[in-house]
């Protein structure tokens, strides 16, 4: 049987003068699942996500990507196969559209000609037509076309494990709404590995085909949407009381 | 204005190679503060801990007077010493701070998740600034480097004070001459070559920073297109021969007259070619120069080398200081040769009313008046063993303030226009004639003989002995008169010192 797409185990992790922000934490994610953690600011979800990346290294316990430590893996070939999806997006501001998706395939070897095509479809696949906006500056961009865009960078070198943190979090909910839509259609395309990160329960519920609850660095629940929904766990409906709409499921 | 323009006509060739040679001190200094100080800029914005210290240093590099820093420089070897190489270290100096702050403030304005999306994505080191954090530091390096050039353009005209050619020849020239026309005659260019630098790379900040047209590459190169252009074009013109007999002077008008009369006398009689390195900025400037071999040959006078150079204590009669002098040079690999002919003592001046009005003829006349006088002195003057404190103690000189300090050229100046009430001189200046001065009488003779005579170094006259044969021809044939008329005709009259010089050599040929 293969190897789980990430495994935490036992994973304890502190800020050198601060509470431990995680403490003996483990969680095993299969290949092709969505999961969506949901938690509170500060609740070390950010943290879990920068120790598949080898951002950051565990204190004690391992992370294992592809059934191998962070440790052993050689950070940018582990970041590589890794896409990363920011709040802040962090596009290059000196960069245009084209140039920000095709910096890692560049860096990579890849011949001019095959960057091209390949930005032309994450392009296409996020619904920017290359035309015109190949050649658009980020700072002409909508906050939404900034995030699809760098949802594209993320995919650029087609990594089997995504990683997204609050990837929508600076959106309107309209934009919002449309965002989620394209996350499904992009799945169901590509069925890559997941690790989304929210403070909202109702979003968790929309993109998530596993969740994880988080609480001061612990996992609290974890499991099927519906089996989260039912949880009497205090700690769990403190979450779901704060969404606002009846899940959609 | 007119004036102006006729300078710049008449001498278009010089005004070629003194902004080449300007342009190439920027070009390069800069160049090198940039191949520095990036790299530390870099380091610094990395170890925050290593930037304090490091940009503290600048600092206090940055506040030393450029004077002040070729003095410091004038006897460190291979680096220091006179002409362009100790300017160009100077002006890497300065250059340094400017360079680092602005890397360090560039790199760290950089979005924190810009950095870190560049890192998750797997960029390494190399690549995160050679895609990410050089180019968007870039329009605030830049700016550094525009300070740097800019400051450059401006010490460099300071350069001239230690051979290194540039502009500032006109400036100093026209200070020694106190000519305004000659000072503008370098000032003005160098004005305008400050505004094109400033210019030129304003606009390479502003396209490099601009939204639309970020084509960083293409504009890179058009401005190294033209930086290099500018620096190949200024290396052919200020190119000068190499295997040239080297002639200094001190930065007044005499020293420069004596300059170039070596030189003529040099090419003429011992047919060799000459480079001038004339106006250098002191006594112990041109000593280091004959020193270090940077120069071959000069005028310098007995006294002033027998206790600025050898620390002698002060000696009067003229016989015995020479061959002190004579004796001390030869010690050290350079040869006196026999005196020109004339004594350049100090002269204490006062305007000729105040003369004529209150019967003042000797130094001693002047003591009365001097608890209600100003005095001006120039700096080498105020410092000196034979100078002012030795001449204050002899005649009981007591002055309303302590003297001011001031440049012994503007010094004549400032006397004829009453702002100070008596300076002391040289005996020889023709501004005595044009500004209606009187020199007081040294009635207890207090200053020492400062006979002019040439020096040169050993090796050189060995090697070329045409060299010293001419320059032996020189001895004995300047008289006081003639040296005063000399410095009267190019002081007052404004006369070309090439053609003063060449009249003076065509009338006293033996």
């Amino acid at each position: 049987m293969a190897a789980p797409a990430i495994e935490y185990r036992d994973v304890s992790f502190s800020r050198p003068g601060s509470a431990p922000v995680l403490d003996h934490f483990s969680l095993t994610v299969e290949t092709g699942d969505v999961l969506a953690l949901v938690g509170r600011s500060g609740a070390g979800k950010t943290t879990l996500l920068k120790l598949i990346n080898r951002l950051l290294l565990p204190d004690a316990g391992a992370v294992l990507v592809e059934g191998r430590d962070t440790r052993e893996w050689e950070p940018i070939a582990l970041r590589r196969r890794v896409g990363y999806v920011l709040q802040d997006v962090g596009l290059f501001p000196h960069m245009s559209v084209a140039d920000n998706i095709a910096v890692v395939p560049r860096l990579s070897g890849w011949d001019e000609a095959r960057v091209t095509a390949r930005v032309h479809e994450l392009l296409d696949l996020i619904g920017l037509p290359p035309d015109p906006f190949a050649s658009r500056w980020p700072d002409e961009l909508s906050g939404g076309q900034r995030q699809r865009v760098g949802v594209a960078r993320a995919l650029a070198l087609d990594p089997p494990v995504v990683l997204m943190d609050e990837p929508f979090g600076a959106l309107d909910p309209v934009t919002r709404a449309e965002l989620h839509a394209e996350f499904h259609r992009i799945q169901r395309r590509l069925g890559k590995t997941v690790i989304v990160v929210t403070h909202d329960m109702g979003e968790a519920f929309e993109l998530g085909t596993r969740l994880g609850v988080l609480d001061a660095g612990a996992l609290v629940a974890f499991g099927p949407p519906a089996q989260i929904a039912a949880s009497s766990d205090s700690r769990v409906r403190r979450f779901l009381d704060a969404v606002p709409a009846v899940p959609r499921g | 204005m007119g004036k102006l323009f006729t300078f710049w006509l008449t001498h278009r060739g010089e005004l070629a190679v003194l902004l080449s040679q300007h342009v190439l001190l920027v070009a390069i200094s800069t160049f090198a503060a940039i191949a520095v100080g990036l790299p530390l800029g870099i380091l610094a914005a990395r170890r925050p801990r290593l930037a304090a210290p490091l940009v503290g240093v600048a600092n206090i590099v940055q506040t030393v007077p450029s004077l002040a820093m070729f003095g410091f420089l004038l006897p460190v070897p291979f680096i220091g010493g006179v002409g362009a190489r100790a300017a160009i270290v100077v002006l890497i100096l300065y250059g340094l701070l400017p360079i680092v702050r602005t890397t360090i403030a560039g790199l760290n304005g950089i979005d924190p998740s810009i950095r870190e999306a560049a890192v998750a994505m797997g960029m390494t080191p190399r690549d995160l600034l050679r895609l990410v954090e050089l180019p968007l530091a870039m329009p605030s390096i830049i700016a550094g480097i525009r300070v740097a050039a800019v400051v450059g353009v401006g010490s460099a005209t300071i350069a001239a004070a230690i051979g290194a050619g540039g502009l500032g020849e006109y400036i100093y020239r026209g200070l020694s001459m106190v000519d305004s026309t000659v000072i503008l005659a370098g000032a003005i260019p160098a004005a305008l070559l400050a505004l094109t630098v400033d210019g030129g790379l304003l606009w390479l900040e502003r396209r490099l920073s601009s939204r639309r047209h970020r084509r960083p590459a293409r504009t890179v190169r058009v401005a190294f297109a033209i930086v290099a252009f500018a620096m190949l074009s200024s290396a052919l013109v200020a190119r000068r021969s190499p295997s040239a007999i080297v002639v200094g002077s001190k930065n007044f008008t005499e020293q420069n007259i004596l300059g170039e009369l070596v030189a003529q006398t040099i090419e003429r009689e011992a047919g060799l070619p000459v480079d001038r390195r004339l106006n250098l900025g002191g006594t112990l400037i041109c000593d280091g120069a004959l020193r270090s071999g940077d120069l071959d040959v000069y005028v310098e006078y007995t006294g002033t080398a027998l206790t600025a150079i050898f620390h002698q204590p002060v000696a009067n009669d003229p016989q015995t200081v020479f061959a002190t002098v004579r004796d001390l040079y030869a010690r050290s690999g350079r040869t006196l040769l026999p005196a020109l002919g004339f004594n350049n003592t100090f002269a204490i001046l006062v305007r000729g009313d105040d003369a004529r009005a209150r019967g003042l003829k000797t130094i001693d006349d002047a003591a009365r008046e001097a608890p209600r006088w100003r005095a001006g002195f120039g700096f080498e003057f105020l410092e000196r063993p034979d100078g002012y404190p030795g001449l204050a103690a002899a005649y009981g000189l007591r002055f309303a303030d302590p003297p001011h300090v001031m440049d012994l050229s503007l010094s004549y100046r400032a006397l004829a226009s009453g702002q100070v009430d008596l300076i002391a001189g040289d005996a020889t200046a023709g501004l005595i004639r044009g500004l209606d001065l009187v020199q007081l009488e040294d009635t207890r003779h207090y200053f020492p003989p400062y006979d002019a005579a040439v020096v040169a170094r050993a090796e050189t006259l060995l090697r070329y002995p045409g060299v010293r044969l001419a320059l032996e021809g020189l001895s004995g044939r300047i008289s006081a008169d003639d040296m005063r008329a000399m410095n009267y005709a190019a002081d007052v009259e404004h006369k070309d010192i090439v053609q003063i010089v060449r009249e003076f050599l065509q009338r006293t040929q033996k």
